[in-house]
């Protein structure tokens, strides 16, 4: 009897694809300089060395996932699954002249100012 | 001519050691941690953008023109005026937009009732030019805007840069903007600019957010920006109160004086969720603390809802609260108590909420074939002001013998409600 071995290959690979973490874990195993790094700054005292600690954990993630993200890393979601973030109501600044009215009518009378959401983005549809 | 620079170092008490003021130096670490993290994260997601050539290409945003009119009514201040903005691709890889706003003002707000002085009139207008050039995935924009009213002028020039990654879940966008202003004084009585005031402000934005889907129904977004000022940052009109050394129960006024630097950090995170029903639910929150010794949170939650085809719903609620600047006081003991002075209520501890409602109509075009789609929105903002150490001082101006009279120190805290209104129409083309 001939066993077909697609249709295992197949399941397992939309689990792998339906798994980033499993994904992103062994990408990440692969740097393996990454703790040498951390060891070089934990000598750091207090709280500035906590800080500059954490931050660099952070900025090695974003360098790493940086890194992976100029190869083939498949999009946990997939273009086809998006319609609902490219429903209009979902979109980050639907109205922007109205947006751009409202940030200066809060500007003008508050004292914070800043990171009003100028990141853009959207659902990667078109 | 230009003052000399002050150090960013407020509430130096002159000559009252027994006076109690808080001092906040330069830049505390946490600053200076933040704005280290914040140069490093810039470098780093501008090498990420520039080392990541795209593998497939991204769209501009479609071609619209909005019309909007809005009117602000509260606190004795009336500004309304209209707003154009026009964007317009060409060959698919470069986009142009311009905008045009003003406002235009009538005030008798409580500083201009409080300073003597008499309800005034004027207007601002400001023009935006945009510039958009896609390559791949990395879109490069241009900006420059002029603002000019009777007695300040600004220019700001600003560059973006933005990246789709990960199959276009992730958008890194970065900005920097570069601004100048002028600051003049006119005379009250004549109308006439004086000509021995005119007083620069440098302004530097850095800008860098994260857009990032989460799930099938979840998006995500992270801004953080940092804006440093240098310059005259007082209001030329405005002045501190003091109490009046002749009469304890009234107040007399000085000019504000305001530090020569300002630098701000904000960072916020927002979410929008949706719904299976055809909804959408979103929510934000930003926290801010700039070298004044202001710290802020901004919390914000809206709800929109489509019924049919054509209409498009939405309510929001908002809540701020803000702990003053260290230099701020709402009755100064005497003149020249600290080197830096400030009675500007947005500089004061306070709390605003507003909340909101909105509906959006789309029609599809009729005789119009250039138009694809259109809408007509109206969306109305009410915005409740409670200030916690900022007092209606128009109660100690009252004659002494009204019963309203209040002795400086002890009249009621102000608040006041607005009313904010926007009527404006979009069309695709």
């Amino acid at each position: 009897m001939i066993q077909d071995c697609s249709k295992p290959l197949a399941t397992f690979r939309q689990a792998q694809a339906d798994m980033p973490a499993v994904r992103r874990t062994r990408k990440i195993e692969s740097y393996g300089t990454v703790p040498d790094t951390i060891a070089l700054h934990s000598s750091s005292a207090g709280l500035a060395g906590l800080m500059s600690r954490a931050s660099l954990i952070g900025l090695i993630g974003l360098i790493g996932s940086g890194l992976t993200g100029c190869g083939n890393i498949e999009p946990w979601v997939k273009p086809y699954e998006r319609q609902a973030l490219a429903d209009p109501i979902m979109s980050l600044n639907r109205h922007p002249i109205s947006t751009t009215y409202m940030h200066h009518v809060y500007e003008a009378r508050e004292g914070a100012r800043g990171a009003l959401g100028g990141s853009g983005g959207g659902c990667g549809c078109n | 001519m230009r003052s000399p620079r002050t150090p960013d170092r407020v509430c130096r008490t002159v000559a009252t050691p027994q006076m109690p003021v808080p001092l906040r130096p330069v830049m505390s670490s946490r600053f200076a941690y933040l704005s280290t993290a914040a140069a490093i994260l810039f470098v780093i997601a501008a090498s990420i953008t520039t080392v990541c050539l795209p593998a497939r290409a991204a769209v501009l945003e479609e071609d619209r023109a909005d019309m909007l009119y809005h009117r602000y009514e509260g606190g004795g201040v009336t500004i309304h005026g209209p707003s154009v903005l026009v964007r317009k691709k060409m060959a698919e890889k470069y986009a142009v937009s311009a905008s045009y706003y003003t406002d235009m003002v009538t005030s008798a707000s409580i500083d201009v009732e409080v300073s003597g002085a008499s309800e005034y009139k004027e207007q601002r207008d400001q023009y935006s030019l945009g510039l958009e050039y896609l390559r791949g995935k990395t879109t490069y924009v241009l900006g420059y805007s002029h603002s000019k009213e009777n007695d300040y002028e600004a220019e700001t020039a600003s560059f973006g840069i933005s990246q789709d990654l990960f199959g276009d879940l992730t958008t890194i966008t970065m900005g920097f903007s570069k601004g100048t202003d002028t600051v003049r004084r006119r005379d009250t009585l004549g109308n006439r600019v004086d000509p021995n005031f005119n007083e620069p402000i440098d302004r530097w934005n850095y800008r860098v957010g994260v857009s990032q889907i989460m799930t099938r129904t979840l998006i995500m977004t992270f801004d953080y920006e940092v804006i440093t000022d240098e310059g005259y940052l007082n209001n030329p009109y405005r002045s501190y109160r003091y109490v009046n050394p002749g009469d304890d129960q009234l107040f007399a006024l000085d000019t504000e004086l305001y530090p020569r630097t300002r630098t701000s950090n904000a960072v916020s995170l927002n979410a929008r969720y949706f719904l299976p029903y055809r909804a959408a639910l979103h929510g934000g929150y930003r926290f801010f603390t700039d070298t004044w010794g202001i710290d802020a949170n901004t919390f914000e939650v809206g709800y929109t809802h489509p019924l049919g085809k054509e209409w498009i719903f939405e309510a929001g609620y908002r809540y701020y609260t803000q702990e003053r600047a260290d230099f701020y006081g709402d009755l100064f003991e005497r003149r020249n108590e600290q080197n830096f002075m400030a009675r500007d209520k947005e500089l004061s501890t306070f709390t605003s909420q507003s909340f909101r409602i909105g509906a959006s109509y789309e029609f599809a075009p009729g005789r119009w074939r250039f138009v694809k789609k259109g809408s007509v929105n109206l969306f109305y903002d009410r915005i409740e002001f409670d200030y916690d150490d900022f007092r209606d001082a128009r109660y100690s101006m009252l004659p002494s013998t009204d019963p309203r009279f209040r002795a400086a120190g002890t009249e009621p805290l102000y608040a006041f409600g607005a009313n904010v209104f926007q009527a404006f129409v979009s069309i695709w083309f």
